[in-house]
């Protein structure tokens, strides 16, 4: 480390220091290209830290590791990339319906199935929406430097604490594996889960009279409770009531709806006057901050909106370019997701067009370029 | 200014550390913006890998070299492989013994008995890297001097004298070069 703090980092090994500095003191997971880097760090530093590194036999048993382990009252995470983050879907789904906080890192790489291991790919969006059943609400959060795997690391696992909710972290193989000068920020907000001020014996695990957030007691410490994967009512003990059933589930996905401003996180870079908008996330949108820089020497008047939050969908941003721009164009390292949710938003009040990739490689700043010099 | 370096090789010379030091170099001590990645296949050791390091005054943000200011290929397959996208004069090193067949093309080029010298003279081929670093930084100073060999020096704290001689040697071995 050189004298004013600054290191060479790998994205991956920021995802870690990440987790240390938000206060995670369990990680449980299973290595697969190319997150491992996380967990072995994690494994070096997580006992330093008083805290403890499992390698499960699988992804699944890592999902209900890291979920038990929150319920005691840890912060808790695990890393995979597609083909684990396949797997966690089950798991993924307990953690919603039981509202448990905790952190599941996607290192993106080519798919489907066991896909272009080593290669890059931003095809699970759709996937952390919905790869789980049911209707259930997410908070997806999408860094695209090494600074940036650092600090939203910290705010994945404040917004989990906060809401009571899974958050998923993600990234991608170039961000992943790309090292960086930064210097990482000390002085950050950590946020704690509220925890039961009531007696054990008063205490009901989902008791919403103070807010859509329950507060969470940990196992072990004197407050019993009842934790399942069926609809339940404020004891914690499985109900057949459809009336409740549905109370509830509005009730969780109000607890993201009602607080967009607090979780939508979105980067706006020369907006203001732009005519044509870039949307792009991780990696990509740093190929299109080099385009946009580029067509403006061109005269063009581009922008680039990088969502740091990807679900919930950063919709009232789109609005707001309704009648602003005059064309969107969305990059992605698939064949078509986001474009999708940038075009519903876009109501028709502007043209939304596509760049899309799928062979392993990134969508370059001349690729980008090229689609804003069009027209 | 972009500096755009590719350093490729087969599996196991110890490119990819070489890239590391060299983006440490840059960021820790002299004070630029560095970017290190790599490409590899699925096999740990052999085949062709690569590692490419962005130097820069500025921000950068496209993380991948795409028009590389210099190339180092030190097996004649990684350079069938990584000479594309390389700059109209940019400088290519090759290794006299495992890269035989220079290139075509307008290039400088610079063909050192790297890997003979890190046997014969080092008396180790873990030496590979180090040398291939002196050697590039004469031919293409893109770090300071100073920076290299701090952060050589802090990589291999076991061995910190033969990783000095080695970017020495690769020093003169580029400024010998540069003589013919």
């Amino acid at each position: 480390m050189s004298k004013n703090n600054k290191q060479l980092l790998q994205g991956n090994e920021a995802v870690a220091y990440g987790a240390l500095y938000a206060g995670c003191r369990f990680f449980a997971g299973y290595p697969i290209t190319p997150s491992t880097e996380i967990a072995e760090k994690l494994a070096a530093e997580l006992p330093k830290h008083g805290g403890r590194f499992i390698q499960m036999e699988d992804e699944i048993a890592s999902m209900a590791a890291i979920i038990g382990a929150s319920i005691a009252g840890a912060k808790s995470l695990t890393a995979t990339s597609g083909p684990g983050f396949s797997l966690k879907q089950e798991n993924l789904g307990f953690a919603c319906i039981t509202e448990t906080p905790c952190v599941i890192v996607n290192v993106q790489r080519g798919g489907p199935s066991t896909g272009l291991p080593t290669a890059a790919s931003q095809s699970d969006i759709m996937q952390t929406r919905w790869g789980t059943h049911g209707d259930h609400p997410i908070i997806v959060v999408t860094p695209s430097t090494v600074l940036e795997q650092f600090t939203e690391t910290v705010r994945a696992f404040n917004l989990a604490e906060k809401y009571r909710t899974p958050v998923v972290l993600l990234t991608d193989e170039i961000i992943g594996h790309t090292r960086e000068s930064v210097t990482l920020p000390t002085e950050l907000e950590v946020i704690d889960r509220t925890r039961p001020t009531v007696p054990p014996e008063q205490y009901k695990p989902f008791d919403t009279t103070q807010g859509d957030v329950p507060p969470m007691a940990d196992f072990g410490t004197g407050y019993r409770f009842h934790i399942t994967g069926l609809n339940h009512d404020i004891s914690g003990f499985p109900s057949n009531n459809g009336q409740m059933a549905e109370r509830e589930e509005i009730r969780m996905q109000r607890k993201l709806d009602n607080n967009y401003d607090d979780i939508v996180k979105v980067e706006e870079f020369m907006c203001d006057d732009a005519e044509v908008v870039v949307f792009a996330i991780g990696a990509t949108a740093r190929s299109a901050k080099d385009a946009v820089l580029a067509a403006r020497k061109k005269g063009i008047k581009a922008g680039l909106l990088k969502p740091l939050t990807i679900w919930p969908f950063p919709d009232k941003h789109i609005s707001n370019y309704k009648n602003k721009v005059k064309r969107m164009i969305v990059a992605e390292l698939n064949l078509g997701q986001m474009v999708h949710e940038v075009r519903r938003m876009a109501e028709g009040a502007f043209e939304v067009d596509g760049i899309f990739r799928v062979d392993g490689e990134p969508i370059t700043p001349s690729q980008i370029l090229t689609a804003l010099e069009e027209r | 200014m972009r500096n755009e370096i590719r350093l490729s090789g087969s599996g196991g010379q110890g490119l990819i550390t070489a890239g590391i030091i060299l983006a440490k170099a840059a960021a820790l001590y002299d004070d630029k913006f560095a970017v290190q990645s790599q490409s590899y296949g699925p096999e740990a050791r052999g085949g062709a890998s690569k590692a490419e390091v962005i130097i820069s005054e500025n921000e950068i943000n496209f993380p991948k070299v795409q028009n590389p200011d210099l190339l180092v290929a030190l097996t004649q397959e990684a350079l069938g492989k990584y000479l594309k996208g390389v700059k109209e004069g940019g400088i290519i090193i090759i290794d006299t013994l495992l890269t035989p067949t220079p290139p075509q093309g307008n290039y400088k080029v610079y063909s050192l008995p790297i890997v003979t010298t890190a046997a014969e003279e080092l008396g180790s081929i873990l030496t590979t890297n180090i040398i291939t670093l002196g050697a590039l930084n004469a031919l293409y100073p893109v770090v300071t001097d100073e920076a290299l060999s701090k952060v050589v020096a802090d990589t291999f704290k076991k061995a910190v004298e033969i990783n000095a001689k080695a970017l020495a040697v690769g020093k003169e071995l580029a400024e010998k070069a540069k003589l013919m």
